[in-house]
């Protein structure tokens, strides 16, 4: 594990692992938030913010934690977060908080986060860990947006609130309804896995030249 | 060899305890913090969030005054305090109607809401949630689903002869049952976060109304805050 760099722990989040294209993980907020674009950022940075600091706390506490109540260590170290977060939300905007409803609060059972607090944050160093935590966060911050773009362009015609498309463009609605959700995740999904089979086909050709 | 067992229990659970109450006390200390550093903000975003509720529900109102009730009848108030209402004026002065807040359990946790109250016809004129933690996709329709939020636009809440009970309490029926004005249509699928707004909105005006109708005069002394209609 000690093999890769430190950088290698950031990118691998972001495209080799990403947590929602590669691993497919946190599919609740994933499909439920990403109805507009600034909805999927605020989301993407609360999770970002409550990963790194969770994962920096989980590492550098790791020798003092009993193995036996980790899990609960995990998740009052999360919960905590998550209410910070949640303070923090409702101060910058009440409309904001109200539009993201119960996901925050549900970020405390986000399987991303209790999976590398487990499977990371616990065996690692804390700059390792730090920089796990921020290559897993922008990973799914980066998902996230990706979702909310499209389906906002698709479903209001807008970016961030912004008109984008023409009054002409009559606005695909199921693009912002859960069904559209479903659609526009399926369609990254194809998108990411057609890119990886791609390069993988064209290492796997240049290693066959090379053995020749 | 109890003792050696005893002694080998006794060095495992001290640092479990050690960990779980040191890192309980240092996350506590830290919530603290910062709900305290948070508080004015959110309370300032409230205030606002208020005066736009309830512009919203009175849109001829272009001041507003809260009230309390007490022993000796109605009294200014603090708008952010509990168990207010907030009375509309228009630019003449006049009563534009009442923004009353409410809250009540909802399927995840407490619902808070408001609803416009028009004492000259006895009616409930809009419905607001203000915060809730409904189900996302399915409960919270409760403040996305047009046909529901249509019922909150003329209920009947008009008062017994004696003006101390509704005449009609309010009742949720199934989605498109709805026959008398005072019956409000419910959300298949939201039946538990539909049937609470029903029972919030039903004890509130019971509650309410008939202090109100009794000591209508009383709202004419005020001194209101202009309400930003921008």
């Amino acid at each position: 594990m000690t093999d890769t760099s430190i950088a290698d722990e950031f990118i691998k989040g972001l495209w080799r692992e990403n947590p929602v294209f590669v691993k497919v993980l946190a599919m609740c907020p994933v499909l439920a938030v990403t109805n507009s674009s600034l909805n999927g950022l605020t989301m993407g940075l609360a999770t970002l913010f409550v990963l790194t600091m969770s994962n920096t706390l989980v590492s550098l506490l790791r020798n003092l934690i009993p193995s036996q109540v980790r899990i609960a260590c995990f998740i009052l170290i999360i919960a905590t977060f998550v209410t910070v977060v949640d303070y923090v939300i409702q101060a910058v905007s009440l409309e904001l908080h109200q539009n993201l409803g119960a996901f925050i609060s549900l970020i405390v059972v986000n399987c991303l986060i209790l999976s590398r607090a487990e499977a990371f944050a616990a065996r690692n160093t804390v700059p390792r860990s730090i920089m796990d935590a921020l290559g897993m966060g922008f990973g799914f911050l980066i998902a996230l947006l990706a979702m909310g773009s499209i389906r906002e362009l698709l479903g209001n015609g807008s970016l961030f609130g912004i008109r984008v498309l023409p009054e002409s463009f009559e606005p695909w609605i199921i693009m912002i309804l859960p069904g559209g959700g479903f659609f526009t995740l399926g369609l990254w999904l194809l998108l990411f896995n057609a890119v990886r089979l791609r390069r993988s086909a064209l290492e796997d050709a240049v290693t066959g030249e090379v053995a020749k | 060899m109890e003792v050696i067992a005893s002694d080998k229990a006794s060095t495992q659970v001290l640092p479990m305890y050690r960990a779980l109450v040191g890192l309980g006390i240092a996350c506590a200390v830290l919530i603290v913090a910062v709900y305290l550093a948070t508080a004015p903000v959110i309370l300032k975003n409230e205030a606002e969030q208020r005066a736009a509720a309830i512009l919203g529900l009175l849109p001829a109102a272009v001041s507003t005054a809260s009230f309390a009730h007490g022993a000796e009848g109605w009294h200014s108030a603090d708008p952010a305090a509990g168990q207010v209402i907030h009375v509309g004026y228009t630019a003449t002065g006049e009563l534009a109607g009442m923004a009353i807040e409410a809250s009540g359990m909802g399927y995840q946790d407490t619902i808070f809401l408001m609803y416009g109250y028009d004492p000259a016809h006895q009616n409930i004129v809009g419905m607001t949630v203000l915060r809730s933690r409904e189900t996302p996709g399915l409960g919270d329709r409760i403040q996305t689903y047009q046909p529901f939020v249509d019922n909150f636009k003329a209920l009947d809440v008009s008062l017994a002869s004696d003006g101390l009970a509704l005449q009609n309490p309010i009742t949720l029926v199934k989605q498109g049952e709805k026959q008398h004005p005072w019956e409000i249509d419910g959300i298949s699928g939201a039946t538990v976060s539909s049937q609470a707004v029903a029972d919030i909105l039903k004890s509130s005006a019971a509650a309410w109304l008939p202090l109100i109708h009794g000591n209508i005069d009383q709202f004419a002394e005020h001194s209101p805050r202009e309400l930003d209609h921008d």
